[in-house]
């Protein structure tokens, strides 16, 4: 239970910290809140040869709304920041909904939303909040910055579309249509556990009608799952009751679930569909006070 | 490497370079020398002697390892000790003066907060970032708080009584 040997620097820029990835040559690891990679080196499924600690460069631990509505996430921003912001509370609730349900108390006050989003765990909240909320992440490299879109960024369990030389600086979530409404569930046996199913759902909306609807699914899959398709089938339509549960068994069939000591499989299924259904018909107009 | 860390049975490889840190431990810079692999946990216990820090699961999800750095809740088995560097860190050797308990440790005296102890540095740390954000929780809000921290003597209850007595006896001391 002991971290293999590596070699540890502290950078105080991006670019210094790029660099180092650079020389890496793919033995490079990025280390944020650590609430992941640590226990990882610990169980020595992570053995890299070079730790890059970010948490010395200044001035990402932010999260901001832009004059345009899109919201700003800095790699160092914390879950407990997201937490406890009265401007997320206000204005991002599927972000709102899921802070609190990220981990434990005291994991929060480390974890970034940025390292979990690339630590691309099947279970991880955060990959699907932002794959509901079609966000992308801006990352920089030794020729510059770039931008992945979430749909294009995992690549399967703990993998993502960073190369080896890149570090992901900033989430962004684009500025809602509209109202920006949803939220998040998540079924697990316990604090901190890993989720047995959870539903991400984030919905802009003009009145009762949806203009943009997108969820994701963490937890019932080998990777997070993606089902802003089927949500595709509320835009332009009012909400009800009826659509909803036509949505909630197309974004149940999307998951693929497997029985563990978490539950069934058809179980996990019927969690999904429950959630679904429980977070949209909450969006109802007439509903929300 | 000194005799910091009977973990590290063998010397560091060559390359691989033993880093100077001073880290602000209950109000005094200590400086050592350590390997980058060194976890905070065990740069309390096992470096300076301050074993009050238990080790519980070793794996992120107990919580009796807590401590504050910066203010915040730690789990010190996972976060590496070079990261405190230039920072200060709480442990609950640094609650009591040598004249008092603090009113957290005097709560859990007066409340039966603990059975066996092993849980109870880390419930106090835990318990004392959340006095210092929020003085007047609810029950409620103190379950959420500690929720980080697992017990398997108490089922919680006197916990949460010690948090609110400290919580009460706080809110008293600071008028």
């Amino acid at each position: 239970m002991y971290p293999s040997r590596f070699k540890y620097e502290s950078p105080k820029t991006i670019e210094a910290a790029v660099a180092l990835l650079d020389a890496g040559k793919g033995d490079a690891k990025i280390l944020a809140g650590g609430q992941s990679l640590v226990p990882m080196l610990k169980l020595r499924f992570a053995f890299p040869d070079q730790i890059v600690d970010i948490n010395n460069i200044p001035g990402l631990d932010y999260h901001r709304f832009d004059a345009d509505g899109s919201l700003h996430i800095g790699a160092l921003c914390r879950h407990e920041d997201l937490e406890h912001s009265a401007e997320i509370a206000q204005r991002q609730p599927t972000i709102a909904a899921a802070a609190p349900l990220v981990a434990d108390p005291i994991v929060r006050t480390r974890g970034t939303f940025v390292g979990s989003v690339c630590h691309a765990d099947p279970q991880g909240d955060w990959a699907a909040t932002m794959i509901a909320l079609g966000g992308h992440l801006v990352v920089q490299g030794p020729k510059g910055k770039r931008t992945i879109d979430m749909k294009d960024f995992v690549l399967g369990p703990y993998a993502n579309a960073l190369n080896y030389n890149e570090i992901a600086i900033e989430a962004v979530i684009p500025a809602p249509k509209g109202v920006a409404r949803g939220g998040y569930l998540k079924l697990e046996r316990r604090v901190g556990d890993f989720a047995t199913a959870s539903v991400a759902v984030a919905l802009d909306m003009d009145g009762n009608r949806v203009l943009r609807a997108g969820i994701a699914l963490a937890g019932v899959g080998g990777k997070t799952i993606d089902a802003n398709e089927e949500a595709s089938a509320l835009v332009g339509h009012d909400l009800t009751e009826s659509i909803i549960d036509t949505v909630a068994a197309a974004v149940a069939a999307k998951a693929e679930p497997r029985t563990d000591h978490r539950g069934s499989s058809d179980y996990k299924r019927q969690i999904v569909k429950t959630f679904v259904k429980r977070i949209l018909v909450a969006q109802i107009a007439e509903k929300v006070a | 490497m000194s005799s910091l860390f009977e973990e590290i049975a063998t010397p560091p490889a060559d390359n691989i370079p033993v880093r100077r840190i001073t880290v602000n431990v209950n109000g005094t810079d200590r400086t050592l020398d350590v390997e980058p692999r060194l976890l905070l946990a065990d740069l309390l216990r096992q470096g300076l002697d301050l074993t009050g820090t238990h080790k519980g699961c070793d794996t992120t999800n107990c919580g009796a390892c807590t401590v504050l750095v910066a203010g915040r809740p730690v789990k010190s088995c996972t976060m590496l000790a070079v990261q405190a560097d230039g920072r200060e860190v709480q442990t609950v050797e640094g609650l009591a003066t040598p004249s008092e308990l603090h009113p957290i440790q005097e709560g859990f005296k007066q409340e039966h907060g603990l059975q066996c102890g092993f849980c109870t540095p880390g419930m106090m740390l835990s318990a004392k970032a959340l006095l210092e954000r929020n003085p007047n929780p609810t029950e409620d809000e103190i379950r959420w708080a500690l929720s980080g921290n697992l017990c398997r003597c108490t089922g919680y209850q006197n916990i949460v009584k010690a948090v609110l007595w400290a919580a009460e006896k706080m809110r008293a001391e600071s008028n």
